[in-house]
């Protein structure tokens, strides 16, 4: 039903509005950017922090005593607004000099600079002098983790990640403690992450408006490995960067720059430039032919048959269920990521074709995810205490790299991954989005299965990036096979709350721990709260699947010639012993 | 490093039964850790971890609560807990130099404990006792009109009765 | 469960009301004549006030040594002890009434119980040295009905506080009790009621004064299959202590009053949030819920009606913020008591989500006599916007602290000197605080200033929950706003920028400016920051917390300059500023300074005049408290 317009009058202007809009966005309608710091709102998604506490989008509404928040005030009929008065502009210019009263001024070499959301405020406002200084803060604490870096003397207490720790990813690690001015954003008990349930999927620092929540920068290690002449650097770019990299450039959100990323780590050094797509494809052969031993005991009326199956892609995923579920821990699908997958064939098959010793080869993960970096980390994917990624770093990392390099990277030409680790198919390629893992996986289980070639080799049903669940059931031959996608960890927490309760009826789950998938991953360029960038990601995902002349992982020659030379078949030992993994009682009790 | 202190089992099973009888409802936790403080005397971290399990609430969300109002604490108070009112009407007749007669007496700022455990020092708002500013208590009772040069001698008193 | 009638609610008000009435006739009674067994009265009550004040100097002792002489001198059938809630007089608390005579002691002593059962109780004899002095004629009053104190009061909300047993539900019956809410529900539609309500102009006695009629009216109109009634009795303004009183004194009057709201907005569920450092009211309010619920007052099919009702307590855990009616009912939920923006408000979407209505302890107070008084009465009290009385808890540097009731209107100058009975030590009053935290400091010029919501506001206060603190010349009005944002940043929740980093700010450039290193610019930085913070804020705790510095700045500008150019504190009070000295010429070299100094900065020889070293003075002023011959300057 068509909503009944209603009238109001912003900075001079008669502008006309749907009675539930807020006062922020009847203003952003007619081109009035009023400034917001708290405030986030990923539409259609559940990426939502509205406090309306930093109070910076005050305006002046006629006929009130004190100034309103424009992002939780409600247009009325007849209301007269100004967003820009004197008296609007001086309280704004205090309330963002008082933050600086509280926030360091070191922002220059602040990781955030030139993406810190205070800092074009600061810009925005002409602030050119800091009225107030006074006492900090001092029980506010700092902690560097494998995977995510805390500075919460930055930290201006906008409170997106308590929102987004706690309602979107139901993790409940961030919260604020203490009050007043005493007030600090700070892990349970005040500890450090390593001691709490916090699964670094990073998508605090995926929201954080300033320097208070960033990655662990590793490029300085990266370039010194790729200086050392004795060390063999490979690249292996994760399905998601291709899509979200150019961004960082000043490119459309959803441009492709699948060449021009393969030229530009070339350009750094890597002596080899693989694809993390390869190790996709090979992740559906192995879980793929889980999924049907599973099913197979399951339609032999096997009883013990753990249904169902979860996929195992996501570290934060992973993390999650090894802290929260440690009952459940035989659902998730024993095969490792596209990433660790990939490092165990380089280090083993690759190396020993190319013969190179294991502690020169230096495997280097480009990934959309902050959680990467901890899962490298683990012990179960060493072999003598040698990883088989070496590290990872994220999309934001990679453009620092190639920004300092010197490289017009929007101008670079285009070239193709090296071989035999850069092959890949349309499948490999929407593990970027939510749904993609599922959508691979049917491609080949469905072929493999019925022994038909698809009809449609599109599954719409499980793509989407607004609904937290999305279900469907898919035709084997006469077999239901019902599926399920979920994305953020609170929609896997629903998901493995029904199962515990034994009210689970899926043959096959999806979990991805970003909203949207891994085009929305915490490692990512920042998004600053506009979905039209996730979509952008989600379309140009789709996109490159329908331009690629293979599309499903069974098809990937190259992946044929690794089982054919080195593997055998999907679940024999060696691979068993390669690229599958098992899962840990981590609970904190 | 703080000191790991293991709670006694029967501790811990009184402290679960508090949280059934509430249901174990999360909206009722500001009741249950007034409880649990009356039982053990403060709320240590073991102790929240025991209620938010038992409430399906995250630890960080008891230890918010916890941290924010001023009646719950996560460290022993001592034997005869001092708390100096700090109201309106006991400021204007002097108490803030009460407080820091007793600050020097004892040797202790507000928030912490004599080394023997006997007093811990805490400042409240208003007993309501207004008609006997400046007021302090020690224990549950009641100190009024209270003058600076008393506090020494009430002090070693209270002590002393031990 | 029985089902109480209307009609079993009368039989059981007129057999209690026989005691009552003793007390209720005594108190228009103007006789002088004392009263005792010897002089052939029948049957006497002593009343005790039970409230915090006086049970903190032992007035439980003083109830039982009564009844302990009592009865060994057998009279125990013609004399009866009744603990009682506040009578309001604190300053000379312990206070016992004797009746029908209505003799009131003060400062009563557990000792005291033995005399004043044998020579007045049964002796017909009043103990003169427990009797009032009164200040102006240095003469006895025996009767609280010639005090100053009461003579300008009018008890509407305290109307049964000192009168009855708050723990005996038969005594709030006998005063009519429940037969508001009696009548509301076999008589009149919740329309008609909250008609009432809005006519009688009651307005919310908590702090904003938002007219309760109209709140009941807003609750009412949203659906809903839950409704919630909640009495905010998290009295937090340090100071304040009325909505207490009324709980210990008066319990009945709010659960009558949050049924009657129950039934107005269609509501079966009440809750009171409850500062848990109130164990006095806590207890009271229990027993006056169980004996409720025993009655069959609070329960399902009230009256024979189908209106249900029953009352849960929920506690606060010390923050002042919680009086913030979204910070309370996040904090009823179990989380951290953060205030949320309104809208949506409580009445829309208030605890668990459900349609709310908040209403303070003294708001509801007033709501059963409204309906049984009529609007018209009610209104007939009080200035043109702002109807009824209020209760201020009347403390600071003045004769007579306690807690009063006042029609709205009446002015400062007659609550200060004629009811308070002026400045105590003879001091020149210097200001009055009202309204707590988010009060304002008023001036002699304000004295005259018919007190009512708008005026308080007007001058640069508010009404707040009513907290009055008067100051004499030995105030700091730099360090009072000083003690009132230490109390503030204290308090804020932390969540909006403007209250938790500019309150701190504000604090800085206070004790700065005490410690005599402000600035001129500081003043102009305070006057403005303050002024964002009142635009800014989230909530009413934020919007309000610099006016103690802003009404301050504009009443007392003088003394702030005069810290900030000259170094000086006129009252005395900022010790940075402080410098003491020895006059040689008292001094008499006892030794008594040096004695006491805590940073041995005292230094002299026996009957020599001694000298004191400003670098290591701390300016705690022991050796002026400790010196007998008035040799310690201190400038």
């Amino acid at each position: 039903m068509e909503e009944k317009k209603i009238q109001l009058t912003i900075d001079r202007h008669v502008v006309e509005v749907n009675p539930d809009m807020t006062l922020l966005e009847a203003a952003k309608t007619i081109g009035i950017e009023i400034p917001t710091l708290c405030h986030i709102d990923l539409k259609g998604t559940c990426v939502q922090n509205k406090p309306a506490s930093c109070r910076l989008c005050v305006v002046e509404v006629e006929g009130r005593r004190n100034l309103a928040p424009a992002c939780a005030t409600k247009c009325t009929p007849g209301m007269v607004v100004y967003t820009n008065s004197a008296r609007v502009i001086r309280a704004r210019k205090t309330i963002a000099e008082l933050i600086l009263s509280d926030h360091p001024n070191d922002c220059l070499t602040c990781p955030k600079c030139s993406n810190c959301e205070l800092q074009r405020l600061v810009m925005r406002l002409n602030i050119r002098e800091m009225p107030f200084n006074g006492g900090e803060q001092s029980v506010r604490k700092n902690e560097l983790t494998v995977a995510i870096k805390r500075n919460m003397d930055k930290c201006i207490y906008c409170r997106r990640c308590e929102s987004i720790c706690n309602n979107v990813q139901s993790v409940g690690v961030l919260g604020a403690v203490r009050r007043g001015f005493n007030t600090t954003i700070a892990p349970t008990f005040d500890k450090m992450f390593t001691d709490t349930n916090c699964t670094y999927c990073g998508q605090c620092v995926a929201v954080c408006p300033v320097g208070a929540l960033t990655e662990r920068d590793y490029t300085d290690q990266l370039m010194r490995d790729i200086t050392d002449p004795d060390k063999v650097v490979v690249a292996q770019p994760a399905p998601a960067i291709r899509y979200a990299l150019g961004e960082e450039f000043g490119m459309e959100p959803g441009t492709v720059v699948t060449g021009k990323l393969a030229t530009a780590l070339r350009d750094l050094g890597f002596d080899y430039v693989f694809d993390t797509d390869f190790g996709a494809d090979l992740t559906i052969m192995e879980e793929g032919a889980e999924i049907l031993s599973r099913l197979q005991r399951h339609l032999d009326g096997d009883k013990t048959v753990k249904l169902p199956i979860m996929t195992s892609c996501c570290p934060a995923w992973v993390n999650f269920y090894e802290h929260e579920f440690p009952d459940l821990l035989d659902y998730p699908s024993s095969a490792k990521s596209p990433g660790q997958m990939f490092g165990a064939i380089a280090k083993t098959y690759w190396a020993e074709k190319m013969g190179i010793p294991r502690e020169k080869l230096v495997v280097v993960s480009i990934m959309p995810c902050l959680a990467k970096k901890f899962e490298c980390a683990r012990d179960e994917f060493k072999v003598d205490g040698n990883p088989d990624v070496d590290y990872s770093i994220s999309t934001r990392e990679l453009a620092r790299l190639i920004k300092r390099a010197n490289i017009r990277f929007e101008q670079l030409p285009d070239s193709d991954f090296d071989s035999p680790l850069g092959e890949s198919t349309g499948a490999g390629a929407i593990f970027a989005a939510s749904g993609g893992v599922m959508e691979a996986a049917l491609r080949t289980v469905y072929e493999v299965h019925t022994g038909k070639t698809l009809p449609h080799i599109n599954f719409e049903q499980v793509r989407g990036l607004e609904e937290g669940i999305r279900e469907a059931t898919i035709d084997l031959n006469g077999f239901e096979l019902k599926v399920c996608v979920a994305h953020t960890l609170s929609n896997a927490r629903k998901i493995m709350d029904r199962l515990r309760a034994g009210k689970l009826d899926y043959h096959v789950v999806e979990v991805m721990a970003c909203p949207g998938g891994c085009i929305g991953g915490a490692g990512q360029p920042y998004h600053h709260g506009n979905i039209e960038i996730l979509k952008a990601r989600q379309r140009a995902v789709y996109q490159e699947d329908e331009g690629k002349k293979l599309r499903k992982s069974h098809e990937n020659p190259d992946i044929q010639k690794l089982y054919a030379e080195f593997l055998g078949k999907p679940m024999s030992e060696k691979a068993h012993h390669l690229l599958h993994t098992s899962y840990h009682d981590k609970s904190i009790h | 490093m703080a000191k790991e202190i293991k709670l006694a089992c029967n501790v811990i099973e009184q402290v679960e039964a508090i949280c059934d009888k509430h249901g174990n409802n999360p909206g009722e936790l500001i009741n249950i850790l007034h409880e649990a403080q009356s039982l053990h005397g403060y709320l240590p971290e073991e102790m929240q971890r025991i209620i938010a399990n038992k409430l399906g609430i995250p630890a960080q969300k008891v230890y918010g609560v916890v941290t924010f109002y001023s009646f719950f604490t996560m460290t022993p108070k001592g034997k005869h807990p001092i708390s100096v009112c700090l109201g309106t009407a006991c400021y204007v007749r002097g108490s803030e130099r009460l407080l820091d007669e007793i600050k020097r007496v004892l040797n202790i700022e507000v928030g912490e404990t004599t080394p023997d455990g006997k007093f811990s020092l805490d400042c409240l708002r208003c007993v309501g006792a207004c008609g006997l500013a400046p007021v302090v208590m020690i224990g549950e009772k009641v100190y009024g009109r209270l003058q600076i040069s008393e506090v020494r001698k009430i002090l070693d008193e209270v002590a002393a009765n031990d | 469960m029985k089902t109480l009638y209307i009609e079993d609610l009368e039989k059981i008000r007129k057999s209690a009301q026989a005691a009552l009435l003793l007390r209720e006739q005594s108190d228009s009674d103007n006789s002088d004549e004392s009263c005792g067994l010897a002089c052939g009265t029948p049957h006497l009550q002593l009343l005790c006030c039970g409230g915090t004040g006086c049970k903190a100097s032992n007035s439980h002792k003083i109830v039982e040594n009564l009844q302990k002489v009592i009865e060994d001198n057998g009279i125990a059938d013609k004399v009866e002890v009744v603990t009682t809630g506040c009578f309001g007089f604190c300053e000379k608390g312990p206070i016992v009434k004797v009746i029908p005579d209505n003799t009131f002691y003060t400062q009563v002593t557990p000792e005291d119980a033995e005399e004043i059962v044998k020579s007045h109780i049964i002796g017909g004899k009043r103990v003169e040295r427990l009797l009032y002095v009164d200040p102006k004629t240095d003469k006895h009053v025996s009767d609280s009905k010639h005090m100053d104190f009461y003579r300008k009061q009018l008890r509407i909300a305290l109307r049964n506080c000192g009168l009855i047993d708050p723990e005996n539900i038969e005594d709030y019956i006998a005063r009519d009790g429940y037969m508001a809410l009696a009548n509301a529900l076999t008589k009149q539609t919740p329309e008609e009621v909250i008609d009432i309500m809005k006519k009688s102009g009651l307005r919310g006695r908590g702090g904003a004064g938002f007219p309760t009629g109209m709140k009941w009216g807003f609750a009412r109109t949203y659906q809903a299959e839950k409704k919630y009634v909640v009495c905010n009795a998290d009295e937090g303004d340090p100071g304040a202590f009325m909505d207490r009183s009324i709980m210990e004194g008066d319990p009945h009057s709010v659960i009558e009053a949050m049924m009657i709201c129950g039934y107005c907005i269609g509501s079966n569920n009440g809750l009171i949030y409850i500062r848990a450092e109130y164990p006095l009211a806590v207890h009271r309010l229990r027993v006056a819920i169980k004996q409720a619920r025993e009655l069959g007052l609070l329960g399902s099919n009230i009256f024979g009606t189908d209106f249900s009702f029953d009352i849960e307590i929920r506690y606060g855990a010390g923050a002042f913020v919680c009086g913030e009616e979204t910070a309370l009912i996040h904090s009823m939920e179990g989380k951290r008591g953060e205030p949320t923006l309104k809208p949506p408000f409580p009445a829309e979407s208030g605890y668990m989500g459900y349609p709310t209505n908040v209403n303070n302890v003294e708001t509801l107070a007033n709501v059963p006599i409204i309906l049984t008084k009529g609007a018209d009465w009610f209104s007939s009290i009080g200035t043109e916007k702002s109807k009824g009385t209020k209760v201020f808890a009347l403390a600071g540097k003045i004769n007579n602290v306690g807690l009063i009731e006042v029609p709205m209107g009446t002015t400062l100058r007659e609550i200060i000197y004629d009811i308070g009975g002026g400045v105590k030590n003879g001091k020149k009053f210097k200001a009055v605080q009202t309204g707590g935290p988010s009060g304002g400091l008023l001036t002699e010029k304000h004295l005259d200033t018919p007190i009512d919501y708008e005026s308080l506001t007007a001058a640069g206060s508010m009404m707040g929950s009513g907290g009055m603190i008067v100051m004499d010349e030995d105030d700091c009005m730099v360090s009072v706003a000083k003690f009132y944002l230490e109390f503030t940043c204290e308090e804020s929740c932390g969540k909006c920028t403007p209250c938790r980093i500019g309150n701190k700010r504000l604090l800085e450039i206070l004790t700065r400016i005490t410690e005599g290193k402000g600035t001129m610019e500081d003043l102009e930085t305070l006057k403005s920051l303050g002024e964002t913070i009142k635009d800014t804020a989230l909530c009413g705790l934020g919007q309000t917390s610099p006016n103690p510095v802003l009404s301050s700045l504009n009443n007392f500008y003088d003394e702030y300059v005069e810290h900030v150019k000259k170094h000086i504190c006129r009252a005395g009070q900022c010790k940075a500023l402080l410098t003491y000295t020895i006059s040689p010429e008292k001094c008499k070299g006892c030794g008594a300074c040096k004695k006491n100094c805590p940073s041995d900065a005292i230094m002299g020889d026996v009957r020599k005049p001694h000298v004191i070293n400003p670098y290591k003075c701390i300016r705690c002023g022991m050796c002026k408290s400790r010196c007998k011959f008035d040799a310690i300057q201190v400038f």
